[in-house]
Order: structure tokens, then sequence, then C-alpha cells
């Protein structure tokens, strides 16, 4: 119950600590932290407007592209075991996270403009070279603790995991795909007003009103759950269940959060004809980090 | 040169009759003659009817030697056409389309004869072919810019052509400026552009003053180009902002918008409005600085320039910004040259092009101000020129506070020059603008022409997004920051 009250609840809090660090590195005060719970709440209080031109795809997307990142989130572990385990359980996630990109795909399509289509071209490419890595990072990781399940593999337990490079290399890899999947800086800048620089965006101009609650709604659950990936490969959950444990969790979970800001705040975006350079380069990263593995002997 | 123009200095009119009216295959081979060798440029071209005849005017820019050429021909009204001049000399093409628009005499052999203001059905350009795709954007845009239409020939991220529909914002003020009374027309060449309040201002209030034979005091003329150089600072830092804000660099964009507003408060401090209206006035200007204002004046001055330095230190040493900005958005020095760009975008591509450096007026005259200038005219060099020129401007203020003559600030002016024809150029933020007017026997206007940098401009954009990627468009378009009012007029 409280895995799934934390996983309902707070991932839009992180996106107003991403928010409140760019503003601070910017000198400014910043939206309040809970500034996205304000607009998810005003976008549900709204009527939607649809284009003659789109079908019920578009209606029943939102809805879908939501619920498959929750069912993706039942099965990490937070720090305790997740609700739901079996073995092969990270295939089934990251088919699962596969089939919310599929859909949101699809409804960009639906809407039948040229920035929409365009936003879609482009977050198939990249999802497409992310995904390679992702996968790559996931088996280099099933290969170091010999589960196949999340909950196995980031509840080993025994020596500090920092000592392995395998690990440094793999923190790095899945930070970039958090990067990439959640449309952050370098990638895509989720600031812009820029229809023909937009990525992400670019396939939400036509949602409106709830629907688009929910698309932001799942975009900051698809971030929490590549921000606790990312977070449990250096520092991974203890497997205990308690008022410690949760607060050291949000403690690194903020963490975590406070590091995407910097990191926004320091770079520009990238050329859009080099991201997939950068995504290749994120492929060679966790192949390196597998090598190490087999190699160093596990 | 010859007999088949006259010459002209900026801001100094010349009487009607002594521009000779020559033949128009005469006068087209004389403008492609001395544009060709790249040693002159068009600075206008222009028509103006009256009876059945339609004269038309060509003054052309010979920036090297520092001279203005007026040539002018005649049409008449059973037969509206000359050969055009666009196959020989491509920076003739959106004058030669205005032309047509504005007079109906037809330049015959135009490729590409559409209106540049009025909506008038003429297709746009297609390429056709497996995979092209068409991109529209605008006239109705996500930010709170001006309105244009920009329509994109796409092979997926590239960009095969790119034509720019604008007009949106046609007011008529060359009309509005004939029909004004006096004080009216100041008021209208504030609005031509809203941030080049102090450029166009200034460039009408010469054609008035100069027209009048009124000699305007030397310390009206320190605060205007002061004025002028803090319309320049504000808008220049703006930009620099704008293109930070464009590639995600959000902290050098709030530091560079913030920047902008204290120098936008500067001009206020001297003009008693943020973007300078109702300061200068032909005759002078309407108000004066203290001498203990301008002492506050300097210390707010310097503080701000030691923090932009500091911004534009951190924006131009960033690794991914420089990655982002060099190599996008290319001008050679040939096609620059070629469509007759001005401002800083010519001088980013390599061309020699400042007002205040070819044709001084005022206080340029006696300070001369260092012409900068970059060869790659890639995002990087327009982004750059911008901030080398704010560090000039700053050094310029500097200088020109300190010394500031004591005298009056307003002498009113009197009657114009009756038939006389005068070129007035001032270096805008954004290039050259140029105010031409020509009076009749009573010494009111009878045709008054303006053109904004922007004019000159926007086909440099177009070129620049050949083969380039269509999401480095807004960053490009932000590069060249054209005026959508000015060009509209």
């Amino acid at each position: 119950m409280v895995h799934l009250a934390i996983l309902l609840i707070s991932p839009p809090f992180f996106l107003g600590v991403i928010a409140k660090t760019k503003a601070t590195f910017a000198g400014r005060k910043g939206p309040p932290l809970l500034q996205m719970y304000y607009d998810l709440f005003r976008l549900c209080r709204k009527g939607t407007v649809y284009s003659r031109s789109t079908s019920v795809v578009l209606r029943l997307a939102p809805g879908m592209v939501c619920a498959t990142l929750l069912m993706a989130g039942l099965f990490l572990p937070l720090s305790w075991p997740a609700p739901i385990h079996f073995s092969g359980d990270l295939i089934f996630f990251a088919y699962v996270l596969a089939f919310g990109r599929f859909l949101l795909l699809l409804s960009a399509l639906d809407v039948g403009s040229s920035f929409a289509g365009m936003g879609a071209s482009r977050e198939a490419t990249f999802g497409a070279l992310s995904e390679l890595a992702f996968f790559m990072g996931l088996v280099t990781l099933a290969v170091i603790t010999r589960s196949v399940s999340f909950s196995g593999i980031f509840l080993w337990g025994g020596t500090h995991p920092m000592v392995r490079p395998a690990i440094v290399l793999l923190f790095l890899s899945f930070f970039l795909i958090l990067l990439t999947e959640n449309a952050r800086v370098p990638i895509d800048d989720p600031n812009t007003h820029l229809e023909l620089t937009m990525i992400h965006e670019a396939m939400l101009l036509d949602v409106g009103g709830p629907d688009l609650g929910l698309m932001l709604y799942g975009a900051a659950i698809k971030l929490f759950l590549f921000m606790v990936i990312t977070v449990s490969c250096v520092w991974p959950p203890t497997g205990g269940f308690g008022l410690p444990e949760i607060g050291g969790f949000f403690a690194k979970m903020i963490g975590m959060a406070v590091v995407i800001g910097v990191v926004e705040s320091s770079n520009s975006r990238l050329r859009l004809s080099k991201v997939p350079q950068l995504l290749v380069a994120n492929f060679v990263i966790t192949t390196l980090a597998l090598l190490a593995t087999i190699l160093g002997g596990t | 040169m010859n007999a088949l123009g006259v010459c002209l200095a900026n801001g100094v009119p010349a009487a009607l009759d002594t521009v000779p009216c020559v033949d128009v295959a005469a006068w087209r081979q004389w403008i492609i003659e001395t544009c060709k060798g790249s040693t002159g440029r068009i600075v206008a071209l222009f028509a103006d009817a009256h009876g059945d005849r339609v004269r038309l005017y060509a003054i052309i820019g010979m920036d090297l030697q520092h001279e203005l050429w007026l040539a002018a021909t005649e049409v008449c009204a059973r037969a509206l056409h000359y050969p055009s001049l666009t196959p020989d000399l491509p920076e003739a093409h959106w004058f030669e389309r205005e032309l047509y628009e504005e007079s109906g005499v037809v330049p015959q052999g135009h490729p590409w004869l559409k209106p540049l203001r009025t909506d008038r059905p003429y297709p746009f350009y297609r390429v056709d072919g497996e995979g092209i795709h068409e991109v529209a954007v605008g006239p109705v845009h996500a930010g709170i810019i001006e309105p244009g239409h920009f329509r994109f020939q796409c092979h997926g991220e590239k960009i095969f052509h790119l034509e720019i529909q604008l007009g949106y914002q046609h007011r008529g003020v060359e009309s509005l400026l004939l029909q004004a009374p006096p004080a009216r027309r100041a008021i209208l060449a504030e609005s031509i552009a809203g941030d080049t309040v102090i450029g166009h201002m200034l460039a009408h209030a010469h054609v008035v003053e100069q027209l009048a034979g009124r000699a305007i005091p030397a310390r009206a003329e320190g605060l205007r180009v002061i004025a002028l150089e803090l319309e320049r600072l504000a808008n220049h830092v703006g930009d620099l902002g704008m293109l930070s804000a464009d590639i995600g660099f959000l902290t050098a964009a709030n530091y560079f918008g913030r920047l902008r507003g204290e120098f936008l408060n500067l001009l206020m401090a001297l003009t008693g409005n943020r973007y300078g209206r109702s300061f200068i006035r032909p005759g002078g200007v309407l108000l004066d600085l203290s001498r203990t204002e301008i002492a506050a004046f300097q210390k707010r001055l310097t503080r701000s320039a030691k923090e932009v330095q500091a911004v534009a230190r951190l924006f131009f040493s960033a690794t991914s910004v420089l990655d982002r900005l060099e190599q996008t958005g290319i001008v050679e020095t040939t096609a620059a040259q070629a469509l007759g760009l001005v401002g800083p975008a010519a001088r980013a591509s390599g061309l020699h092009r400042d007002v205040r450096h070819d044709y001084p007026t005022g206080d340029y005259r006696s300070s001369p101000f260092p012409l900068v200038r970059l060869t790659t005219g890639d995002v990087y060099a327009r982004a750059r020129i911008r901030g080398l020129e704010v560090q000039h401007a700053l050094d310029f203020l500097q200088r020109r506070l300190k010394s500031l003559p004591q005298e009056k600030i307003f002498l009113a002016c009197g009657a114009a020059q009756p038939s006389a024809i005068i070129v007035s150029l001032v270096e805008g933020w954004r290039g050259e603008i140029a105010h031409v007017a020509i009076t009749d026997r009573g010494g009111a206007f009878t045709r008054y022409k303006i053109v904004d940098p922007s004019f000159h401009n926007w086909m440099g954009l177009q070129i620049a997004m050949r083969g380039g990627q269509i999401s480095d468009f807004p960053l490009c378009n932000k590069s060249f920051n054209l005026s959508y009012a000015g060009h509209d007029l």
C-alpha cells in the first residue's frame, strides 16, 4: 500500500525539486515545489477539445500511457521488495514502457499535424537507440547480481557496489537514458515554446485539459521510475521497511533531482543531429560495463 | 564617377533638378555595373509617380569610397515596365517586388514577382518528390513575437527551401507620414519598429532638420548618440539572452534578460521612456541630463558593464554553447554580398558595412567607432558580433558622457527646402536604416521612403536555412532577429 501511495503521489514533487534547482542556478526564485500538483489540479477541471481529424486513439491514449507507467512502477523496489516480482520481470518492465511509448506515438500521429509528426519521428528514432542501451544495462545488472528480477537485482546486499567499475559506468549510462527518455536538457528542452525544436512536447501540442494532465502526470511517473533505477545503481535499497527506509529513499531521490537540475543548468541543448551520436556512445558505455563484468570475473 | 547619377552625402539635401533623368536601359546598366564589381550596393530602390509618368530612383551606396549615388529614370503610364535587375543582381529581388506592388511598374523577367505585403493569391514555392514534406509555421506563433509565415520544404529533418511570407503588419506608414501634420510625423516615425524607436526617429529627424537647414546643438547630438547606443546595448544583450534561451542555456538567458532590463532602465533615465519614445524631435532632444544625473548614470553603466562582461564570458566559453552555435546557419561572404545584407548580419559574414563608419554623421564623425567584423557567417559569428559591439558601445558611452558640451538642447526648425531630395542613413542596432524624402515646390513631402535593415536581411535568413536542420530554424531566426513591423511598414 505504501509503495502504491508513494508511486501515485510523489512523482510530481521531484519535478518541483528540479525546477527549484534550475531556478537557483539562474538567480531566480522559481516556482513553488508543489507547482506541478497545482497544474495537474487546474488541468483536471478543464474541458477538452478534440480536432475533427482525430480518432478514438487520441482519446484513449492519455489514460493508457499513464496506466502502463503505473504498472511498470509496481515492479520496481523502492526500498523494499516490489509488490509484484517474478523471474524475468525486467524484460516485462522494459516492454511495458515500450508499449507506453508506442501508444504515445500513435496518439501523436493520430493528430495529423506536422509538428506532432515531427515529434513522433524524433521520439521513435531516439527511443529505439536509448532502448538498446537500456536493455544492455539491464543485462549487465542481471549478470552482476545473477538475478533477472528487479527485486533481486537491487536488494543484493553484501559488499558496497561502488567498488565495481562496471557500476560507475552503468550509473552514467542510466543517467543519460533518464535524460533522453524524459526529454531533459541536453537532449530535449522541457521549457521551450519552439515547436520546430521539440521532441516530447511536440507530441502533446494537440492534447488539452484532463488529457494533458494525464500525459504530464505520466511523464512525471516515468521520470520517477528512471530516477529510481539510476539511483539504485549507486545506492541500492536496504530491503527493510520502515520510516527510516522511506526517509532514506526520499533523501536519495531528492539528491538525484538536484543532480538533474545541476546538469540541466550547466549545459545547453545538443544539436538535434548529434543526439544519436550521444545515444550510440551510451550503448558503448553499457557494453563496456558488460565486458568489465564478464572479464572481471564476478 | 559619371554623369548618369549624382553624388550625395548622408543627410545633405540635393535640389531635385540636379538629378538627371536617364534612359531606362542606361539606368539599369549603370546600377548593375556599379553593384556587380562589389563596390556598390542598393540602399533604396523606389518609384515616385507624378502625372502619367513614374520616376524610378535608385540609391547606391559605395561603402569603401563613402559615397552615396542617386540615379533616376522614368517609365510612362502606357508602358509600365522595364527589364528586371534581379536576374543580374539578386539584392534587387526584394526591392523590385516592393516596387511592383506599390507602383504597378513591372520588372520584366523577375523570377518571383510575389506581393511582399498584400495577400494576393500567389503560390508558395514547392519541392516535389518522395519523402518531401511541407511544414507551415505561423503567422500565429507560440511565443510572444510578431506575425510572419514560414513555409519549409523538407526531407526528414533537412530543409531544402524556406519561403518567408510577411505583410501581416502592413499599416501604410509611408503614406501616413505624407498626410500627417509635422508633430504627428515624429510619433509615426517612432512606431515604424517598436524596438528601433531611436534609430528610426533619428533618421527622420535628420531628414526634417537638414531640409530646413538647421544645425543641431552639439549637446543634443551627444545625447542622441547616447540614446542610440543604449538602444543597441539593450537589444544586443536581449538577443544574446534569447539565443541562450533557445539552446536551453537558462543561466545565461536569465542574466542577459535582466541586464537588458538594466539598459532599458538607463534609457528611461535618459529619455523618460524605456523604449526612448518622445525624446528626439526635429531640432534636438526634449530632455537633458544634469551633472548629478550624469554621475549616477555613469555609475549604473559601469556596474552593468561589469555584469555583462561576466555573463558574456560564461556564455562564449561554455563548450556546449559553442558546439551548438558554430557551423549553424552559415551565410557565406559571397552570398551576403550578393543579397546585400546590412548590419551585424553582414559584418558576421565578413562584409565591411557600418553606417557609423562609412557615412558618419554628427558625433560619429568626431569620435570614430571601431568596425567589428567576423568571417564565418554562422550563428556564432552573429552572436559574437553582438557581444563585441556591446563592448564597444559601452566604451563609447563612457567616453561620450565625460565630454558632453554645455549647450542648448533644442532649436526649432524652419520650413523645408522646396523641390529637394534627401537620403538619411542611421546605423540602428539591426543595421542600416534609410529614410529618403522628396519635397515639392512648396516644401511639403511628396514621397517618403523607408528602408528598414530587415528589408535587406530577410532573404539572408532564407538562404542561411538551405540545407540546414529544421530544428535549427528558431536559433537562426533569433540570430538575425529581424523586424516584421519594420519590414511591413
